[in-house]
């Protein structure tokens, strides 16, 4: 009894991941790290196509023939840096979802960290700026005046 | 004074900023550069379209600037865009056509139907040759020059305009 539930349970869940999966091959692996890296690749590559769908998540041919791309030069025993190379030189970093850090790129991702630091230098300024203020003691005169001021305030 | 030059050093790299993300806006993204642009046209090895028997590869794209356009039965845009290429083609321009995820009959009913303006169809039913090329629609356009470097891609529909203000001037550019 136990076997039969657990053995439909698998079918169920067989069926179900079929449905989600669409239009989407699954591919089989002894190996598994050779399935998260091909898990890895296909989901840090955007098709070229549909514009914001990872070739992982996209039924377009382009991106069935991407996929088995990564799938042979899994299977030829390539680097994932040269499975990127090797995608990259065919369709441009267009299909990155994280630009390789270049020439090209340094300004996008020099920005956030070069504009954090601006903001930092600009609240210690600020910061140092008002304590200067505020330690700054009172002349006689303002003193005096501030006295009178506030006698005027108590008396009143 | 240094403190009035920071304020003022804020808003303006907050306006620069702004603009320069905003141009970005205003760019569509599937116009972009094909990267094999300055490449040589990839090795391939196929045949061609009328003749499963004759076999061609690169060293058909050099020795004259051809025009290389991507084309299937299925694909609505390229009977539409077969009047300019039939034109581009009677200026004397060398045209080859990749006939891209087609079957033979279906890419020969094409070429009755709608004029064939290629000197040769290279045969591409599992768009082998297209992936090399980074296609990934039809049709797309490729100048390639006489040593069979890539020098001019467009993507999509050539419509007349595009004919007179891009590819006629770059085919001449290239001659």
């Amino acid at each position: 009894m136990a076997l039969v539930r657990t053995l439909s349970v698998l079918l169920l869940l067989m069926f179900s991941g079929g449905a989600i999966a669409g239009g989407i091959e699954v591919r089989e692996f002894d190996d598994p790290v050779m399935e998260k890296r091909y898990r890895d690749l296909t989901a840090s590559m955007r098709c070229p196509l549909c514009e914001n769908q990872a070739i992982d998540d996209s039924d377009a041919p382009i991106s069935a023939d991407m996929r088995e791309r990564v799938y042979q030069l899994l299977q030829d025993g390539q680097s994932d840096i040269e499975i990127v190379d090797h995608m990259v030189q065919r369709f441009g970093d267009y299909i990155l979802y994280n630009p390789r850090l270049e020439n090209r790129t340094y300004l996008l991702w020099g920005l956030p960290i070069g504009l954090v630091l601006v903001g930092v230098i600009v609240v210690v300024l600020m910061v140092r700026a008002r304590r200067n203020a505020s330690a700054k003691a009172l002349t006689a005169e303002e003193r005096a005046r501030l006295d009178a001021l506030i006698n005027r305030e108590r008396s009143s | 004074m240094t403190r009035r030059l920071l304020l003022l050093l804020l808003p303006v790299g907050f306006i620069g900023i702004a603009l320069f993300l905003y141009q970005g806006l205003g760019r569509n993204p599937s116009d972009r550069d094909s990267a094999l642009m300055a490449r040589e046209f990839p090795a391939f090895e196929a045949s061609t379209l009328r003749d499963a028997n004759r076999q061609v590869d690169q060293t058909l794209l050099t020795g004259e600037v051809t025009l290389v356009n991507v084309w299937g039965e299925w694909c609505p845009a390229c009977k539409q865009e077969m009047p300019q290429l039939l034109e581009l083609a009677d200026r004397g321009i060398r045209m080859v056509g990749i006939n891209y995820r087609d079957t033979r009959e279906k890419g020969l009913e094409f070429l009755s139907e709608f004029g064939d303006p290629f000197e040769i169809n290279i045969f591409d039913p599992e768009g082998d040759l297209g992936f090399e090329l980074g296609v990934y629609g039809a049709p797309e356009t490729f100048l390639v020059d006489a040593d069979g470097v890539i020098r001019y891609h467009h993507k999509g529909y050539v419509s007349p305009e595009d004919v007179r203000e891009h590819i006629l001037p770059e085919v001449e550019k290239w001659r």
